[in-house]
């Protein structure tokens, strides 16, 4: 049986292939949450959690069209499959519950806006 | 892509590593990816910031997930590997004696191995804490003495200054030390402690590069400057700060303390320092720049690639005029001995470097640890193998299930890798559990080794090793078997299958009890000079000598008033320990003196009481009588001394003393005493003469009273004592303690020699048993025809033990003579040996035999006794 926990980097990758859509493939997803997070990532730790993900049966590739700046090559785009966008809800929804059930959140101390 | 150069492309050879393990399908993604990583960095930035992030991506593909070779052919699933492993796991569980014989011989060997190793390590590592290592020389001298050529360290304090202030353009730095490390009393308020530290001059911190804690490595630069070592300056003023305190040293002198160092380890020259001071304390300002007295070592370190030759004989030469009398007759030279060379290079015959003591044990404890590794593992791979035969049957099976010889091989690995793994595990921490133990034993501080490298390395490597061999023979041998042949039994083991596996076990056993001879060699040579008569009495003899300038002006009363209480029944004062051998003169004429006669004597000098406490055993004539005039011209000569004279009723002759530092005198032998052994008890004891308080009585020995209770007798002795001398400590020593210390180095090799053998008996007994085991288990139908036929316990139990009791006396025959050469060569190096008697060599063998047998029988007997309808029914 494979894993289906998501860590925190998981998730993270997970929403940017969400965002990005039909232009997530691996080098623009690593591009992406750099520019989102402020933080460096290499394009192989990117690819490996992909990969796994893909193991996991929350995400899907196939490859996409050749462009000029990658000398001709083709590129893998990922996308969520069904499991993954559950995966991602129940993912939020129980940090809801957490916020929910944390004192200073109910009782409106802290400003925080959600959807 | 095109390669056009004028084009910029991603760095070649970052392309081509990634291109080498990364996975096939993975490559054009990957490319491409890491191309327009490439591009977009080359626009924001510059090619060379381009080309290193590439590198750091490349680099960083470096993953499970996309290499190539984690997904190697032999073994392309998981599951496989893990059945493998199970197999292996079961195979281990089911045959539990075999598991716990093979891994646990295994991890034996390999803990002495280790042990061993470390050791050999150490010795080898002697003196690299300092960081000069390869500089550092110690300056020695040679001289043609009549009777040899003898090289010496002790030089006189001229030869030092002058090669300190000649040659700054070949010496980085010399500093002389005063001869022997110094025992001497520090004192700080009422803490008052003995301690060896050395006299040096202000170069040697800087020199030996040490670890200051506090304070600077200049602080010699004082003459009443003292630095201490972290240990000593902790027992002496706890957890003060002792910077620039004051300390009195041998209730005297006032140093200042100047700094801390970091305690000298164990494996260095200079371990015992726990403290340095100036050399001028105790050699005198004055006296360092003279020609006449040998009292300094001399050390230089050389500045960096300067060669030691020229130095040195542009020092012969230069040396020469100031030579006196002495010197130029012995055709003094000197020689630079360097550090490297300091610990297991240090012993000379006729002034040639020979094999030292300490080079001797490195190769034979070297030799014992390869020895020893080399039983465990032939037992690892006979035992291994000697299983295996059992097993054809399962190879047939799984071979017409549809193995491959490849699995077949994989597993077999796989199951010695996990018995060597197991061993190893287990003799890391055998390893924990013995260095503490070993470390005393053998007198080290050896830390284990688990932040080096090359330890992991070697022990890997090894491992492997032991694992790809035991493995072979089943691995490749078992898994060619065509399956029909397997199954159906008719297995053929050739003839000379067992052949290497007897001449194993001879080699073993060859071993074994050579070890077993010579540790019975070893513990006799000890008990035999234990129980050479002393020549005096150590019981209950208390040995002191009072670190207080008033020592010897009042050395009558403190031996009146000991006296007094009663607890005692001698006191008396000589100027050296009667436990060692200092005091050596030669100058003695006597009439009637053969006149090629050159011998040195031992001479000490002793009070009248003194005979009377160290119990001396007076053969002729005498002791000493205070009240006598004329005893102040006598002497009393030992034995040995009497015989070497050549005097049949020596009491009443003369004999004339000419030291060179004095007019001679002539004195009147008046008695004769046993030898006493004061130097070690495997040399002859040396002439020896006695005079009457002459010198420096620094001295004291106090023959307890036996009747009383030493826990009464002592504090009353120390009262007294702190009475009279307040600033000394009372710190005596058993003179019985003194004395057993002489054993210390033959007692290491005693028990260091008692462990091996047992261990290597063991692990041979472990093997054996195996292999009995084995051999009754292949013949158990046979047996069982055996005893249906009628042959009884006894016949069945000679048919088992026979072969292997014919091994062990093949093995004995072998061992005597071997065993005979190392131990002769050994004792040699012993004026005073034990004999090599033949009961020696009887008992070694018998003792392999009996071990033998016993272990032969378990199994035999088990066989013998097994009732054959069970082993007749199966089939």
């Amino acid at each position: 049986m494979k894993e289906t926990k998501l860590g925190d980097f998981e998730e993270t990758l997970l929403l940017l292939v969400g965002i990005l859509d039909k232009e997530a493939y691996a080098f623009k997803i690593a591009e992406e949450f750099e520019s989102q997070t402020q933080r460096a990532v290499s394009i192989g730790a990117v690819h490996s959690t992909l990969n796994r993900l893909s193991e996991k049966g929350f995400l899907t590739s196939e490859m996409g069209e050749a462009t000029a700046e990658r000398g001709g090559r083709r590129k893998r785009i990922y996308s969520i499959t069904a499991h993954g966008e559950r995966v991602l809800k129940e993912s939020r929804d129980f940090k809801l519950s957490l916020w929910n059930q944390y004192p200073a959140f109910a009782t409106g101390k802290l400003n925080f806006i959600f959807e | 892509m095109t390669k056009n150069k004028n084009h910029i492309t991603p760095p070649s050879l970052a392309e081509k590593l990634l291109l080498w393990f990364l996975k096939e399908e993975l490559a054009e993604e990957v490319l491409g990816d890491l191309d327009e990583k490439f591009y977009t960095t080359l626009n924001k930035n510059n090619l060379s910031k381009a080309k290193r992030n590439y590198w750091f991506q490349v680099i960083n593909y470096m993953r499970p997930f996309a290499f190539k070779f984690l997904r190697s052919k032999l073994f392309n699933n998981t599951a496989m590997v893990k059945h493998n492993f199970k197999v292996s796991y079961r195979q281990l569980l089911r045959n539990k004696v075999y598991s716990v014989i093979n891994i646990g011989g295994l991890a034996m060997g390999l803990t002495v191995a280790m042990l061993i190793g470390l050791w050999v390590q150490d010795e080898l590592s002697f003196n690299k804490y300092h960081k000069n290592y390869n500089n550092i020389y110690q300056l020695l001298r040679v001289n043609t003495d009549p009777d040899g050529i003898y090289v010496n360290t002790s030089l006189t304090t001229a030869m030092g200054t002058y090669l300190k202030t000649n040659y700054p353009d070949m010496i980085e730095s010399a500093s002389m030390v005063r001869a022997r490390p110094q025992d001497m009393v520090f004192a700080y308020g009422e803490n008052k402690f003995r301690q060896i530290g050395l006299f040096v001059e202000p170069e040697i911190p800087e020199m030996l590069s040490l670890e200051m804690i506090r304070g600077t490595k200049d602080g010699l630069a004082d003459l009443r400057g003292v630095l201490l070592s972290e240990t000593f300056s902790k027992k002496l003023f706890g957890d003060e700060n002792p910077m620039n305190k004051l300390v009195k040293l041998n209730a005297e002198a006032d140093l200042i303390v100047k700094g801390i160092y970091r305690d000298i380890p164990n494996n260095s020259e200079f371990e015992n320092a726990g403290y340095l001071a100036r050399m001028e304390l105790i050699v005198g300002p004055d006296n360092m720049n003279i020609w006449s007295n040998y009292n300094a070592y001399v050390y230089v370190q050389l500045k960096d690639n300067v060669n030691p030759e020229p130095l040195l004989s542009s020092i012969n030469e230069a040396y020469l005029p100031n030579f006196n009398e002495y010197a130029i007759e012995s055709q003094m030279k000197f020689i630079m001995h360097p550090m490297k060379d300091w610990h297991l290079r240090s012993e000379w015959t006729d002034g040639k470097p020979s094999t030292s003591q300490a080079m001797s044990f490195l190769w034979l404890y070297g030799i014992i640890g390869v020895f020893v590794l080399v039983l465990a593992c032939i037992n690892f791979m006979n035992l291994s193998t000697a299983r295996s035969e059992k097993r054809a049957k399962e190879v047939g099976i799984r071979k017409t299930l549809g193995s491959l010889r490849k699995q077949l091989i994989s597993q077999f690995y796989i199951e010695s890798f996990l018995c060597s793994f197991l061993a190893f595990i287990l003799s890391l921490g055998l390893l924990t559990a013995l260095l503490p133990w070993f470390n005393e034993t053998a007198n080290k501080e050896i830390l284990a080794p688990w932040s080096n490298t090359s330890f992991w390395i070697l022990s890997i490597s090894f491992l492997l090793l032991t694992a790809i061999l035991s493995g072979s023979y089943p691995a490749i041998f078992l898994s060619r078997f065509k399956p029909i042949k397997a199954l159906r039994g008719g297995l053929k083991v050739g003839k000379h299958a067992s052949l290497p596996r007897k001449v194993l076990v001879v080699f073993q056993f060859t071993i074994s009890i050579a070890l077993i001879i010579a540790t019975i060699t070893v513990s006799n040579q000890i008990e035999m000079a234990k129980n050479l008569p002393m020549g005096y009495d150590t019981e209950d003899l208390l040995a002191i000598s009072p670190a207080s300038p008033d020592f010897v002006d009042k050395r009558h009363i403190i031996r009146e008033e000991i006296l007094k209480t009663g607890m005692v029944t001698a006191v008396g004062h000589s100027n050296y320990p009667v436990t060692n051998d200092r005091g050596w003169n030669p100058g003695f004429t006597w009439e009637g003196m053969d006149p090629t006669f050159t011998n040195s004597f031992n001479t000490i000098s002793i009070s009248s009481g003194y005979a009377d406490a160290v119990g001396m055993k007076f053969i002729m004539g005498r002791n000493f009588d205070e009240n006598l005039e004329s005893d102040k011209r006598a002497i009393i000569i030992n034995r040995s001394a009497m015989e070497a004279m050549n005097l049949e009723n020596p009491v009443g002759m003369m004999v004339t003393y000419n030291p060179r530092w004095r007019e001679a005198r002539t004195y009147e032998i008046i008695g004769v005493v046993e030898d006493m052994i004061k130097n070690s008890p495997f040399e002859r004891t040396y002439l020896s003469v006695m005079f009457q308080d002459e010198g420096y009585m620094s001295w004291m020995y106090i023959k307890l009273n036996p009747s009383v209770n030493k826990a009464e007798a002592i504090p009353a002795i120390e009262k007294v004592y702190s009475s009279i001398l307040p600033e000394a400590p009372f710190d005596f020593t058993f003179a019985e303690d003194d004395y057993a210390k002489k054993f210390d180095a033959e007692r290491r090799v005693s028990r260091l020699s008692q462990f091996f053998s047992i261990l290597a008996v063991l692990i041979s007994c472990l093997g054996l048993y195996g292999l009995t085991s084995y051999v009754a288990e292949q013949r158990t139908k046979e047996i069982g025809i055996r005893k249906v036929l009628g042959a009884s316990v006894i016949n069945l139990w000679k048919l088992l033990s026979k072969d292997f009791t014919f091994l062990v006396l093949i093995a004995s025959v072998i061992s005597i003579p071997l065993s005979y050469q190392v131990l002769d060569s050994w004792l040699d190096t012993y004026e005073i040996r034990t004999n090599l008697s033949w009961w020696i060599f009887t008992a070694g063998a018998l003792g392999g035999l009996i071990i033998t047998l016993i272990t032969v029988s378990f199994q035999s007997i088990k066989a013998a006794t097994a009732n054959p309808v069970n082993s007749l029914r199966s089939e």
